[in-house]
C-alpha cells in the first residue's frame, strides 16, 4: 500500500485483518487433485469468516498454497515451448505485474537481470490463465497481470535448500530494486512476487473465498496435484483493495493480529546490523535486507521473519516457538528443558504478541500453532485414510464419520505438525522436546545476569533535604494532588486509584497549565480486531520479565546470546539501579548519560541537548557499553531536565537509525515519572527499566511527615508502590491485548495528540500524530515553566506545590467544563424550564476561549445561507436521534435509571440500560403511559442479565466493544453493591461480586463480531444492532469492518466519557477525542462507499447543541448524551460513584441516599428540548433544513481565527476538516438498510414448524440436517417464544428438534425455555451462548468409531453468559467452557483452558480433563470435576474458589445430571461412573467459590431462623 | 478524604451559645468551647466533592475540602498551611463571615451543610495556640516602599502580602487604633479585639509599620505619600453611610449605626467619651432601621445597653423561611436569617417604610411614623417597586433611632480628591482589572473599590491588589493568586 500523504485522518497502517484459515494434507505425502479441491471447498465454506466490501463480489482476499504441481507445469510449459527440467531443478514464481505494459516490461527486465546476476537462468514466463468475470469492480481496478516465471537452478548448486535460498535472494532483491527504480506511486502493490520456490506455490488475490477457484482455471485442472494445501480467507477493514495482502504468504497463513508489530519490526531492523549467517554471503544478506516492509501488513512481516529465520538454519517449528512462545514465565508445570528454551530465546527475541492461529508449511511438513492465550479457534481431524484437515471451524468439509479416528483442537501455545515425509503426526510434546534438547539451553542460561547476584553498589545518592525535595518536586511537575491522590494511595494500598465520571479537563495541547510530556500521548487499546486480556484472572499468560543488554547475531545461537541483565519487572529501586550503574562484568558495563538542557529559554537549546545525548549514547555503544543509563539527576538553576520520555525516545530512535540499538539496553533514572502512564510511555518508547527516584524520596518524606499509614514500613510502602505500577502496566499492556513486557517494550502503542510532525518523525518515528502541535522549543518552554517554579529568577516565597485540579475541580487548578457555574446553570435551567438560563450555560461551555478544553472549541461555523428557524425540521424529528449513555442499574440508582428511561420514552429518544440487565417489570408501560423500558439494551462482556426475553425487549442492541473512560478494560461490581434487586436483575447471587471481563469472549476478531451481530439480529430481528467503539487512530477502519459485519449503527465514543469506576490513568490517558474518531470513521466509510449502509452515532461529553452540530458536520447523524443528562437529574460531579456515597442519590444503591434523588423526567426532557433547539438555531444559521442535509458537511466548519493561546495556535485540524470526496451516487449519511439475510436461516424453517407451539403451546418435533454455515440455530425461534411467552417461555420439551451434522457457530444461542435441541454430530464455537432456559444435547455421530470422550465435539466459549437451561455434551469442549455462566447446568466430558471462568451461578459437571486456569474469577455457581488421576488441583486457579466435599444435596443433583447425560447422549463415561457410583463419587471434586459459599451459608442460616430478607444477608 | 461516609454518620453540630439572657450582660464572645473531637467529626462530614462548590463559593477561594481532610486527620499544621495559603486572617473570617461557602456546600443540597466556618476558626486558633502562626520576616527586602491607607481587612491583607513579597509596607490609619471595621465596626461579642491585636502584633514583628491617627489628606499630606512611596494602596473602606432624608432627621436621638457601634467598641476597650457625645440605648425604645448585619449588631448592642424595647424595621418584605427558589443552591440564599442578636430579643418588622422622625419640643426624638408597604410583582432584573398600603400609617414610640441602611461610597473629600483618582459611577474608586486607579502608582482595594461588602471580600481584594502592586513594582509576582496557577505562567513567550 502506498505511503502517500493522506489528506484526511485515514492511514493505511490502521488496517486490520483476520480470517478463516485451514489446511488439508495427506499424511503420507500422497499428492492428489482432491486435496486441492477439498481445500478450495473448505475455503468456500468459510465465506462468513471473510467479508466483502461495498460490492458483494469484491472480497477482502483469499488464496491457496500448494506444492509445485510439476506434472502440470511441464505440460503447460511444453505448450509454450519451454522445456522444464526435472522437479527440483527449477523454481517457479507467481508474479503480479503492473497492468501498464511499459511498466510491466521495466519490472520484467529487472527480474530478468537479477536472475542472471545471481547465476540462474530464465526458462520463461507463462501468463497465468485467469477468469475475472466474477470479481468485483474494485478488485478489477487493481487487478495485476499474473505470470509464472520459471527459473533454472544453477548447475553448481546441488543442495535444494541452497537453491531455495538463492530464489529468496532473487525475490527480495528484485522486489527492492523494482520499488526503488520503477516510477509508479503504488509500485508495492503493482509488482509483487507471491512465491518463488522450487517446492511451493501460492495462488491468491482480492477475491471472495469462492472466487479463488473460478479465477484460476489452473486450480481446476486435474493435474494440479498436491499432498498439502493451505488456504486463507481474509476479513479486512481495508480501503484499497490489494491483491498482495491476500494470504497465504510463503510460509504461513495467519489468522490474528500482531499487536506489537511496530515494536517487532523496529527490533528486527535493530537486529539487522548484527546479522550474519553461514548460509548467506554478506553481499547476499545486503540484498535481502531489510526483512520487514513497513508498507505491508503485520502478518506479512511475520511471514518475512519466519522465512529469514527458517532459511538461516532453524527449523520451521523452532521459529514458530521463538516468535509465538507459550506462556512460560511463571509456569511451574512446564518441564525445565522447555522453559530453558523459551527463556533463552526470550533474550534473543521478544514475542510477536497477539491473538494468532497460524498454519505453516515448508512444503514438507504442514502444521499449525496457536498463541499463548488460544484466542483463535483451530479444529482438526484425522481420518483412517490419512487425511488431515485443520480449519478455523469444524464441519467445513464433509467427512464420513466412520472414517474419523481423531477430532481435536489446537490448545493455547500448542503446535500440531503433520510430517509428510515421515508420514505421521508429530505431537506438540515430541516436536518441542526434540527442539528444546538440541542445545544445552539450561547450561547457557547461567550467563544470565541476575540483579540479586550482583555485588552491593559502590555508591548511592543521598536523600535530599526538605527544601531540595520540594524544589525537585516543583521542577519535575508534581502537584499536591499527585502526592495525595496518586502516590500516597498507591504506597498505602498497592493499587492504582479509581476515579469516576469522565474527564472534562483540557487536552494537554489545549491546557494553559504546563503539562507532563507523557500527557501528549494517548494509550491505544484493542477493540474488535483483537481482544484485550484480563491481566488479573489470566495473569498466567502475562509476563513482566525482560532482559537488558546488547543482543548478538540473531541468526545464530551461542551461550553468550543470553548474557543480559534479567529483570522481573521494570521498576528499579534505588539500590537496584545503583547495582546496574556500577555493573562491571567482563564486557558488560553501564554508561550514565545526563539528560539536561540549558534553561535559557533560547531556541534550539533543547535540540542541542538531544543531539548531545544521542551522540554520547552512540559513542557509548561503539565503546562497548551494554547499558545506557539516562539520568535526569543533573538539575540546577541553569539546567533543566529533558522530559524523560523525550530523552529516551530520542536515544532509542537515534540508535535505531544508526543500527546500534540492538547492541544496548536503555535504563532510565527519572524524576518526572510517577503515574502508570508515565512508565508505560517510557517502556513503549524504548526504556527497559526505570528508577523513579523522586517518587521514592517523596514517599519517604510523606512517611516522615506522618502522612502515610504509620503501620506500613517504608519498605512496604515502596513495595506497594512498585506493585501498583507493575499491575497498572500489565493493565496497560493487556488493554492492547499484549501479554508481555518484552513485546510492549518499544512497541509504541500510543497516538500523539499535540506534538508536531517534525518532533514525531525525528524522535517518535511511526507514531501517529494527526493535529500537529508542539515543536522542540515549545516542549522546552513548557518544561521551563516548572523549572522556573523551582528556580525563580527573583526571590519569592513559594513553599508549596501547585494544586493540580485534575481529579477535583480547584480554582487554581486545571479548567473543567463542568464547574460550579455550568453545573448550577444547567440544573437551574432544566428545573425551571428556562431556555435563557440554558443559553447562559451553553455560552459558558461553547465559548471556551483561552480555556479551551476540547478540539471542537477551536472550530467555528462558516456562516452563510441562513434560513428562518421555522424552516428547520422540528425538535420532534431531532428527538429520535438522541440517546442517553449506557449506565447500568447498579452503577446508578433505580430512580436515576428510570428517570432517564421515562424521559427518553416521552420524547421518542432512546435510553440505554447499560451493562447489567433490566428488571422485567420495566418492560410493560405504566398506567399513566410512562415507560421505564430502555430502548437500547446493551450487550457487554459480562452479559449480565442478557436473556432471550431481555433481547426481545429492545429497539436497539448495543454491543459495547469499549468504553471511553477505560477502553480495553473490564470492570468489577463489588459484592457489597450487589443487593437483592441488582442480583436478581443480573441473574447472580446477592452479596457476590461480579466481574466483567475485558474482552467479549465471543469477539476476538472482526469475523467474531460479525457472528455476534448475526446472533443478536436473530435474537431480535426488529432491533438495530449498534456497535460501540472508542475513538483512537484506526477506528475508521474498524468502523468499516463493523459496517461490513452488518451492524446497523456504529457509535464512536470519545475518551472523555463517564464511568462508575475506572483507574484514573485510564480515564485520562486512554483513547482519543470523538472529533478525531468520528471524522476518521466518516471519512473512511465514505471512502469505502459504506457510509450509506450504517448510522453513525457519537458521544462523549456532549453538552450543548453546538456540540451536536459539530458532530453532525463531522459525520454523525445521532448523538448520545450522558453526563449532561445526569447533571440535569441532580448529579453534581462528586466523582465518588465508586464509593457508593453519592449524596444526591444518583450513583448509589444506599437506600437513605437514593431517597434524596430529586431528578424528574421533565427536567431531562427540558434538557433535550434545549439541546435540540440550540441545534436548530445552528442549522438555521447554516441553512440546513434537516439533519440528513447536515451530516458530513464538514466544509461548513473552520478553525477559529481569533485564537490567542500560544498552544492553540500550533494545532492544525485540517485532517479533521477534510471532506472525503464522494461521487454523486455515494451516500454520505445512512440511506439504506443492511442486508442481514435472515430470511435464509434454518430458523425460518424451525419457526414455521413450531407454529402449533407458538400459537397454542402444543408439542412439536422435527428433524433437520445441519452444516457449519447454519449459525445461531434456535435463536430467532427463541425470539418468537420470548415475544409471546415472555421470560417464562414454554414448558420444557414443548419444541423437540433433532439435528444431524456439523452445526455452525452459536448453536442454541439464547435458546428460550421450551426448546429442546438434540445434535448428532459436532458443534462449533459459542455452543449454547446465552442459553436462556432451553435444553441442548450434543453427541457424536452414531456411526463414529472414535471414543467420544477423547475427542473434541464442541468449540470454544460454550455457554457464555448462559442464564438458565441445561446442556449435555458427550465429548470434549474447547477453551472457556461456561465462561460467565450464571444459571445453566451442563455436563461435559473434558474442557480446555479457563473453564468456568468468571462463572457466577449454575452448575458444571466435567467428566474428564480440564485445561489450565479452571475457575479463574469464578465468583458463583458450582463445578464438579471428575478427577480420577488427581491432576486437577494444579490446573485450577484457586484465588477465588475452594475445594469442598459433596453434601447430600450435591450428590443427588450430580447423580441426576449424570444420569440425564447418560440417557440423552449414551455417554460411556457416564455409564461407567453410574455403574460404579460409590467409588466414582470419591473422585469428584466440588469447586466452590469462597464468597458464594459464605453468602449461601448465611442465606441458609437466615432461612432457618425465618428471615427471608436477603438484604440482611448481604449487608448484615 | 478522611471518611467517605462521615456525612451519613454525623449530624451538623456547632458549639453551644451562652444563654441569651446571660450573655447580654457582657460583650464577650457568645460561643462556648468546642472540643477538638467534635470538630474532627464535623470535618468528617465533608464529602471532598469532585466539584467543591464551597471552594468556589468562598470569595477567597479557601481550599476547604483539603483543610477539612487535614482536620479529620488531626494534622493541624497541614490544615493551617492550607488555610493560611489563601486567607491571611482566618481568625477573623472564622468568627464573623456569613459563610457563603456553607450556602454553597454540596451537603447543603439536602442536609445541613458542613460547619466550615467553625472549622476555619478552630484551625486558626489551634495555629496560634501551637505556634504555627509566627512572624515570617521575608529573607530579602526589595527596597520598594508601599503605603497602605486604611487598616481594615483589605488594608491588612494587602500589607501582609506585600510585606511577604519583601516590600517595606507602612499602613496609615486615621483612627487611634489599627483594625478599621474590625476594630470599631464589629461589636466585641462577635469579634473580641484581642484577636485583632494578636494579628497586628504578628504583622509588626514581620516588619509592617503601622501609623495610627494618620489621616492621609489631613494630617498626612498626599504629596508626602506620593514622594516617599513606590506604590500606594487605598483601602479606606466605604465610609459614607446612607442617610434617610425624611422629616425629623436632625432630631436628637437619630444616629447612624456606625456612630453607635464605634462608640461602644471604644468603650469596651477602655475609651471614654464626653457625656454629651455618648449614645446610649439604656432604658430607651430603640428602633433599628435596616434589617442587615449592621442592624443586627445595633440590636445586640442595644440589648446589652439595657434598652426598654428594641424594634427593627426593614423596608423589604419578609424573606421566606427556607431558601427561595429564585436563589437556588449554590447561590447565597434569599431566606430569613435570625442572628444571635435577634435571639437576645427584638421585635422584627418587614415591609415598613419610615416616613418621619417625630420629636418633642426639645428636639428629642420620641416616635417614628411608619407605614406598611406592598410590593408589586417584579420582573427578574428589575428593581422592586413598592407602594404604601393605604391606612396603615402609624406612630411608634422611639427614643433612639439607628440608621443601618448601608454605605454609599468612600469619603471623597480629602485624600481621594487630592490624589485625583477617578471615581466610578457609584462613587467608588475606579480601577482597571489590575486594581490600578487612574493614577498609575495608586491602587485600590476593598470596599473603597468595590463598594460595601463582606470582610472576606475585603481580604480577597487586599490579596489580589497586592499581587498587582507586586507585579507593578517587580515585573512579575509569585504571590498566591486566587484563580491562577503558577503552572500557567508563560515563559519567554
Amino acid at each position: 500500500m502506498s505511503e502517500q500523504a493522506q489528506p484526511g485522518l485515514y492511514h493505511p497502517s490502521f488496517e486490520h485483518d483476520s480470517c478463516g484459515i485451514g489446511f488439508v494434507a495427506h499424511l503420507k505425502g500422497r499428492k492428489s487433485h482432491d486435496i486441492v479441491k477439498d481445500a478450495l471447498h473448505m475455503l468456500a465454506r468459510m465465506e462468513h469468516r471473510g467479508a466483502c466490501g461495498c460490492e458483494t463480489n469484491t472480497g477482502d482476499g483469499a488464496g491457496i498454497l500448494i506444492q509445485v504441481p510439476h506434472e502440470f507445469f511441464v505440460d503447460e510449459c511444453l505448450k509454450l515451448g519451454i522445456k522444464l527440467p526435472p522437479y527440483g531443478q527449477y523454481g517457479v514464481g507467481l508474479v503480479f505485474f503492473p497492468q501498464d505494459e511499459k511498466l510491466r516490461e521495466e519490472c520484467r527486465d529487472i527480474l530478468n537481470r537479477n536472475i542472471e546476476k545471481l547465476g540462474m537462468q530464465l526458462l520463461g514466463y507463462r501468463k497465468v490463465p485467469t477468469y475475472n468475470g466474477e470479481i468485483g469492480e474494485s478488485a478489477l481496478r487493481v487487478e495485476p497481470v499474473m505470470e509464472h516465471v520459471f527459473v533454472k537452478r544453477p548447475d553448481l548448486i546441488t543442495n535444494l535448500d541452497e537453491f531455495e535460498r538463492k530464489l529468496y535472494v532473487l525475490r527480495n532483491y528484485t522486489t527492492r530494486l523494482v520499488r526503488e527504480s520503477v516510477a509508479l506511486p503504488n509500485i508495492n502493490d503493482a509488482f509483487y512476487i507471491a512465491t518463488l520456490s522450487y517446492k511451493t506455490i501460492v495462488y491468491k488475490g482480492q477475491f471472495t473465498t469462492s472466487q479463488v477457484r473460478s479465477y484460476f482455471p489452473d486450480l481446476q485442472h486435474k493435474n494440479v496435484v498436491s499432498a498439502l494445501a493451505v488456504v486463507h480467507s481474509r476479513f479486512s477493514t481495508n480501503t484499497f483493495p490489494s491483491f498482495r495482502l491476500a494470504q497465504p504468504f510463503r510460509y504461513i497463513a495467519h489468522n490474528g493480529e500482531i499487536n506489537t508489530v511496530k515494536g517487532n519490526t523496529n527490533w528486527m531492523s535493530a537486529a539487522e546490523a548484527s546479522l550474519s549467517s553461514k548460509y548467506f554471503t554478506r553481499e547476499e544478506l545486503d540484498m535481502i535486507l531489510p526483512v520487514c516492509d513497513l508498507t505491508q501488513s503485520d502478518s506479512a512481516n511475520l511471514d518475512n521473519v519466519v522465512e529469514l529465520l527458517t532459511l538461516t538454519g532453524r527449523s520451521l517449528p523452532q521459529v514458530m516457538m521463538m516468535l509465538i512462545p507459550e506462556a512460560w514465565d511463571g509456569n511451574n508445570h512446564m518441564n525445565e528443558t522447555k522453559r530453558a528454551f523459551y527463556e533463552y530465546h526470550a533474550a534473543l527475541m521478544e514475542p510477536w504478541d497477539g491473538p494468532a492461529s497460524i498454519s505453516f508449511t515448508d512444503g514438507k511438513i504442514v502444521g499449525a500453532t496457536l498463541d499463548r492465550n488460544g484466542l483463535r479457534p483451530s479444529r482438526y481431524l484425522v481420518t483412517n485414510d490419512d487425511k488431515v484437515i485443520m480449519a478455523s471451524e469444524a464441519g467445513v468439509l464433509e467427512v464420513d464419520p466412520a472414517k474419523v479416528i481423531k477430532k481435536g483442537r489446537l490448545q493455547p501455545g500448542k503446535m500440531f505438525i503433520a510430517d509428510l515425509e515421515q508420514g505421521r503426526i508429530i505431537s506438540d510434546e515430541e516436536v518441542k522436546e526434540d527442539i528444546c534438547s538440541r542445545q544445552p539451553y539450561q547450561e547457557w542460561l547461567k550467563n544470565k545476569i541476575r540483579l540479586k547476584d550482583l555485588p552491593e553498589p559502590l555508591g548511592a545518592f543521598h536523600e535530599p533535604g526538605q527544601q531540595a525535595l520540594l524544589k525537585h518536586q516543583q521542577a519535575y511537575g508534581y502537584t499536591s494532588e499527585d502526592l495525595k491522590v496518586i502516590i500516597s494511595e498507591m504506597a498505602e494500598t498497592g493499587k492504582e486509584p479509581l476515579g469516576s465520571m469522565g474527564t472534562d479537563t483540557p487536552l494537554a495541547i489545549l491546557s494553559d497549565q504546563s503539562q507532563h510530556f507523557s500527557s501528549y500521548f494517548k494509550q491505544l487499546f484493542a477493540q474488535v480486531t483483537n481482544p484485550p486480556i484480563d491481566p488479573i484472572r489470566e495473569r498466567m499468560v502475562m509476563s513482566l520479565t525482560s532482559y537488558v543488554g546488547g543482543g548478538l547475531n540473531l541468526l545464530e545461537e551461542s551461550p553468550l546470546h543470553c548474557r543480559m541483565v534479567e529483570l522481573h519487572q521494570p521498576i528499579l529501586t534505588k539500590k537496584e539501579l545503583e547495582k546496574i550503574r556500577f555493573l562491571d562484568q567482563s564486557y558488560f558495563q553501564t554508561k550514565t548519560i545526563y539528560t539536561y538542557f540549558r534553561a535559557d529559554g533560547q531556541p534550539g537549546s533543547l535540540e542541542r541537548a538531544l543531539k548531545r545525548i544521542c551522540q554520547y549514547a552512540a559513542d557509548a555503544v561503539e565503546d562497548g557499553f551494554s547499558i545506557i543509563l539516562l539520568s535526569d539527576r543533573s538539575l540546577d538553576s541553569s539546567h533543566a531536565p529533558i522530559p524523560s520520555l523525550l530523552a529516551t525516545a530520542a536515544v532509542h530512535h537515534h540508535l535505531m537509525r544508526r543500527g546500534l540499538r540492538g547492541k544496548v539496553g536503555i535504563v532510565v533514572e527519572a524524576g518526572d515519572v510517577w503515574e502508570v502512564h508515565h512508565f508505560a510511555t517510557l517502556i513503549s518508547y524504548g526504556a527497559s527499566a526505570i528508577n523513579p527516584y523522586l517518587v521514592f524520596d517523596t514517599i519517604q518524606d510523606l512517611k516522615n511527615k506522618g502522612k502515610l499509614n504509620p503501620e506500613l514500613s517504608l519498605d512496604k510502602l515502596f513495595y506497594n508502590y512498585i506493585k501498583s505500577i507493575s499491575d497498572g502496566l500489565l493493565k496497560v499492556f493487556s488493554k492492547m491485548g499484549i501479554s508481555t513486557m518484552q513485546s510492549y517494550h518499544g512497541a509504541q502503542i500510543f497516538e500523539a495528540l499535540g506534538i508536531s510532525k517534525d518532533v514525531i518523525d525525528k524522535y517518535f518515528c511511526r507514531t501517529v500524530t494527526r493535529i500537529g502541535g508542539l515543536s522542540l522549543d515549545d516542549i522546552a518552554k513548557e518544561a521551563l515553566v516548572k523549572h522556573k517554579l523551582a528556580y525563580p529568577d527573583k526571590f519569592v516565597p513559594n513553599p508549596k506545590l501547585e494544586v493540580g485540579g485534575i481529579y477535583q475541580w480547584k480554582r487554581r487548578g486545571e479548567f473543567h467544563l463542568f464547574n460550579p457555574q455550568t453545573i448550577h446553570l444547567l440544573q437551574h435551567a432544566t428545573k425551571t424550564n428556562d431556555y435563557s438560563v440554558y443559553k447562559k450555560y451553553a455560552k459558558l461551555v461553547n465559548d471556551q476561549g483561552e480555556k479551551a478544553c476540547t478540539l471542537r472549541s477551536l472550530l467555528k461555523f462558516k456562516a452563510g445561507n441562513s434560513i428562518p428557524l421555522s424552516e428547520v425540521e422540528p425538535v420532534e424529528n431531532i428527538f429520535k436521534r438522541f440517546a442517553t449513555g449506557a449506565m447500568s442499574f447498579g452503577s446508578i440508582s433505580y430512580e436515576a435509571h428510570t428517570t432517564l428511561a421515562i424521559a427518553m420514552n416521552r420524547i421518542g429518544g432512546k435510553s440505554n440500560c447499560g451493562e447489567g440487565g433490566e428488571d422485567e417489570i420495566r418492560f410493560e408501560r405504566k398506567p399513566n403511559g410512562d415507560w421505564e423500558r430502555s430502548a437500547i439494551k446493551q450487550v457487554a462482556s459480562g452479559r449480565f442479565g442478557v436473556t432471550s426475553y431481555y433481547l426481545a425487549n429492545a429497539d436497539e442492541l448495543q454491543i459495547k466493544m469499549a468504553q471511553g473512560a477505560k477502553p480495553g478494560e473490564g470492570g468489577q461490581l463489588p459484592g457489597h453493591k450487589v443487593d437483592e434487586w441488582i442480583g436478581r436483575v443480573r441473574h447472580s447471587t446477592p452479596g457476590v461480586g461480579l466481574i466483567s471481563p475485558p474482552p467479549h469472549h465471543d469477539i476476538y476478531s472482526i469475523e467474531d463480531l460479525a457472528q455476534l451481530i448475526f446472533d443478536l439480529k436473530n435474537s431480535n430481528p426488529k432491533a438495530r444492532i449498534n456497535v460501540k467503539l472508542v475513538s483512537e487512530a484506526g477506528v475508521g477502519t474498524v468502523a468499516a469492518g463493523v459496517t461490513k459485519a452488518f451492524a446497523d449503527v456504529v457509535l464512536i465514543s470519545g475518551y472523555d466519557g463517564g464511568t462508575g469506576a475506572s483507574p484514573i490513568s485510564s480515564i485520562k490517558h486512554a483513547g482519543l477525542p470523538w472529533e478525531l474518531g468520528l471524522a476518521e470513521a466518516h471519512q473512511t466509510l465514505v471512502r469505502n462507499k459504506l457510509r450509506s449502509r450504517i448510522v453513525v452515532q457519537a458521544d462523549g461529553q456532549m453538552k450543548t447543541g453546538r456540540d451536536l452540530a459539530i458532530a453532525a458536520l463531522l459525520g454523525a447523524e445521532e448523538w448520545g448524551v450522558a453526563t449532561a443528562a445526569l447533571v440535569t437529574s441532580g448529579c453534581i460531579m462528586m466523582r465518588k460513584c465508586h464509593l457508593n456515597t453519592c449524596p444526591v442519590g444518583v450513583a448509589t444503591q444506599n437506600k437513605e441516599l437514593r431517597a434524596l434523588f430529586t431528578g424528574k423526567p421533565e427536567h431531562v426532557v427540558n434538557l433535550f428540548h434545549f439541546l435540540a433547539e440550540e441545534l436548530r438555531e445552528v442549522m438555521a444559521e447554516l441553512g440546513f433544513r434537516t439533519i440528513n442535509e447536515m451530516v458530513g458537511q464538514v466544509d461548513r466548519l473552520e478553525m477559529r481565527k481569533d485564537l490567542t493561546n500560544w498552544k492553540h495556535k500550533l494545532i492544525d485540524l485540517s485532517a479533521v476538516l477534510h471532506k472525503e470526496p464522494a461521487d454523486a451516487g455515494v451516500g454520505i449519511y445512512n440511506q439504506e438498510a443492511q442486508q442481514h439475510a435472515l430470511e435464509a436461516v434454518l430458523d425460518v424453517d424451525l419457526i414455521r414448524a413450531a407454529q402449533p407451539a407458538l400459537e397454542n403451546a402444543e408439542k412439536v418435533t422435527g428433524e433437520y440436517r445441519i452444516t457449519n454455515t447454519d449459525r445461531a440455530t434456535g435463536t430467532m425461534l427463541s425470539y418468537e417464544i420470548s415475544k409471546k411467552f415472555k421470560g417464562v417461555g414454554l414448558p420444557i420439551g414443548t419444541l423437540q428438534f433433532k439435528f444431524t451434522g456439523s452445526a455452525g457457530q452459536s448453536f442454541g444461542a439464547f435458546a428460550a425455555p421450551g426448546i429442546q435441541f438434540e445434535l448428532e454430530g459436532e458443534a462449533n464455537d459459542y455452543f449454547g451462548k446465552g442459553l436462556s432456559g432451553g435444553h441442548l444435547t450434543l453427541y457424536p455421530p452414531k456411526a463414529a468409531t472414535f471414543p467420544a470422550s477423547e475427542n473434541i465435539i464442541a468449540g470454544n466459549v460454550a455457554l457464555y453468559g448462559a442464564t438458565a437451561g441445561e446442556a449435555y455434551i458427550r465429548g470434549q469442549a474447547g477453551e472457556r467452557f461456561a465462561v460467565r455462566n450464571s444459571g445453566a447446568k451442563a455436563v461435559v466430558e473434558g474442557v480446555g483452558d479457563h473453564g468456568c471462568e468468571y462463572m457466577t451461578g449454575g452448575m458444571v459437571v466435567v467428566l474428564g480433563e480440564t485445561g489450565r486456569n479452571f475457575a479463574a474469577g469464578m465468583s458463583g455457581g458450582i463445578a464438579f470435576v471428575y478427577n480420577p488421576v488427581s491432576s486437577f488441583a494444579e490446573r485450577c486457579n484457586r484465588e477465588m474458589v475452594e475445594f469442598d466435599d459433596l453434601d447430600a444435596e450435591d450428590i443427588t443433583e450430580l447423580k441426576r445430571l449424570i444420569r440425564n447425560h447418560f440417557e440423552k447422549t449414551g455417554s460411556a463415561v457416564a455409564e461407567g461412573i453410574l455403574g460404579d457410583w460409590d467409588n466414582a463419587l470419591l473422585h469428584f471434586i466440588k469447586v466452590m467459590p469462597s464468597d458464594y459459599k459464605l453468602v449461601l451459608q448465611k442465606q441458609k442460616e437466615l432461612k432457618r431462623v425465618g428471615i427471608t430478607n436477603l438484604e440482611v444477608a448481604v449487608n448484615g | 478524604m478522611g471518611k467517605p461516609t462521615g456525612f451519613l454518620e454525623f449530624g451538623r453540630e456547632l458549639p453551644k451559645k451562652r444563654d441569651p439572657q446571660a450573655r447580654i450582660n457582657d460583650y464577650n464572645e457568645l460561643y462556648e468551647d468546642f472540643g477538638k473531637d467534635k470538630i474532627q467529626k464535623q470535618a468528617a462530614r465533608c464529602m471532598d466533592c469532585g466539584v467543591p462548590f464551597c471552594h468556589s463559593g468562598c470569595p477567597l477561594g479557601n481550599i476547604i475540602p483539603e483543610f477539612n481532610d487535614a482536620v479529620y486527620e488531626q494534622d493541624w499544621e497541614e490544615a493551617a498551611r492550607i488555610l493560611f495559603s489563601t486567607n491571611n486572617f482566618p481568625e477573623f473570617t472564622g468568627r464573623i463571615c456569613p459563610a457563603p461557602c456553607e450556602s454553597a456546600c454540596v451537603l447543603g443540597i439536602n442536609k445541613p451543610p458542613v460547619t466550615i466556618e467553625e472549622i476555619e476558626k478552630s484551625i486558626a486558633e489551634v495555629a496560634f495556640e501551637k505556634g504555627y502562626v509566627r512572624a515570617k520576616t521575608p529573607a530579602v527586602r526589595t527596597g520598594k516602599k508601599v503605603a497602605v491607607v486604611g487598616s481594615g481587612p483589605a488594608g491588612l491583607a494587602a500589607a501582609a502580602q506585600l510585606n511577604s513579597a519583601g516590600h517595606s509596607v507602612t499602613v496609615f490609619e486615621r483612627a487611634d487604633k489599627i483594625g478599621g471595621l474590625l476594630r470599631y465596626g464589629i461589636p466585641d461579642f462577635k469579634l473580641e479585639k484581642w484577636v485583632v491585636d494578636r494579628r497586628i502584633k504578628v504583622m509588626e514583628e514581620e516588619g509592617v509599620e503601622f501609623m495610627t491617627n494618620a489621616n492621609v489628606g489631613e494630617n498626612i499630606p498626599v504629596k508626602d505619600l506620593n514622594r516617599s512611596f513606590d506604590a500606594i494602596v487605598l483601602t479606606g473602606g466605604s465610609t459614607i453611610a446612607r442617610n434617610l432624608n425624611i422629616p425629623g432627621r436632625d432630631l436628637k436621638g437619630v444616629h447612624f449605626a456606625m456612630e453607635f457601634l464605634t462608640q461602644q467598641n471604644g468603650r469596651v476597650s477602655g475609651k471614654t467619651f464626653a457625656p454629651e457625645a455618648e449614645i446610649w440605648a439604656t432604658d430607651k425604645h430603640v428602633v433599628v432601621i435596616g434589617g442587615g448585619d449592621t442592624g443586627s449588631d445595633c440590636v445586640g448592642t442595644s440589648n446589652r445597653h439595657g434598652a426598654k424595647s428594641v424594634t427593627q424595621i426593614e423596608v423589604m418584605a419578609k424573606p421566606p423561611q427556607v431558601r427561595d427558589s429564585s436563589t437556588p443552591w449554590p447561590n447565597w440564599p434569599m431566606q430569613l436569617r435570625t442572628s444571635t442578636s435577634h435571639e437576645e430579643g427584638c421585635d422584627r418588622n418587614w415591609a415598613i417604610s419610615t416616613k418621619e422622625f417625630i420629636g418633642d419640643e426639645t428636639g428629642k426624638l420620641t416616635a417614628l411614623k411608619i407605614a406598611q408597604m406592598d410590593f408589586c410583582v417584579i420582573q427578574p432584573g428589575e428593581k422592586p417597586k413598592f407602594q404604601e398600603v393605604p391606612g396603615t400609617e402609624k406612630v411608634i414610640p422611639c427614643d433612639l433611632a439607628l440608621l443601618a441602611i448601608g454605605f454609599v461610597h468612600p469619603q471623597h473629600q480629602g485624600m481621594l480628591e487630592e490624589l485625583g483618582v477617578e471615581l466610578d459611577e457609584r462613587g467608588n474608586v475606579k480601577c482597571n482589572a489590575m486594581h490600578q486607579t487612574s493614577v498609575p502608582k495608586v491602587f485600590a482595594a476593598g470596599d473603597m473599590r468595590r463598594g460595601q461588602s463582606l470582610v472576606v471580600w475585603a481580604i480577597s481584594e487586599g490579596r489580589e491588589a497586592a499581587r498587582h502592586v507586586d507585579t507593578f513594582l517587580m515585573g512579575e509576582t509569585k504571590l498566591e493568586a486566587k484563580d491562577i496557577s503558577m503552572l500557567s505562567a508563560v515563559v519567554g513567550a
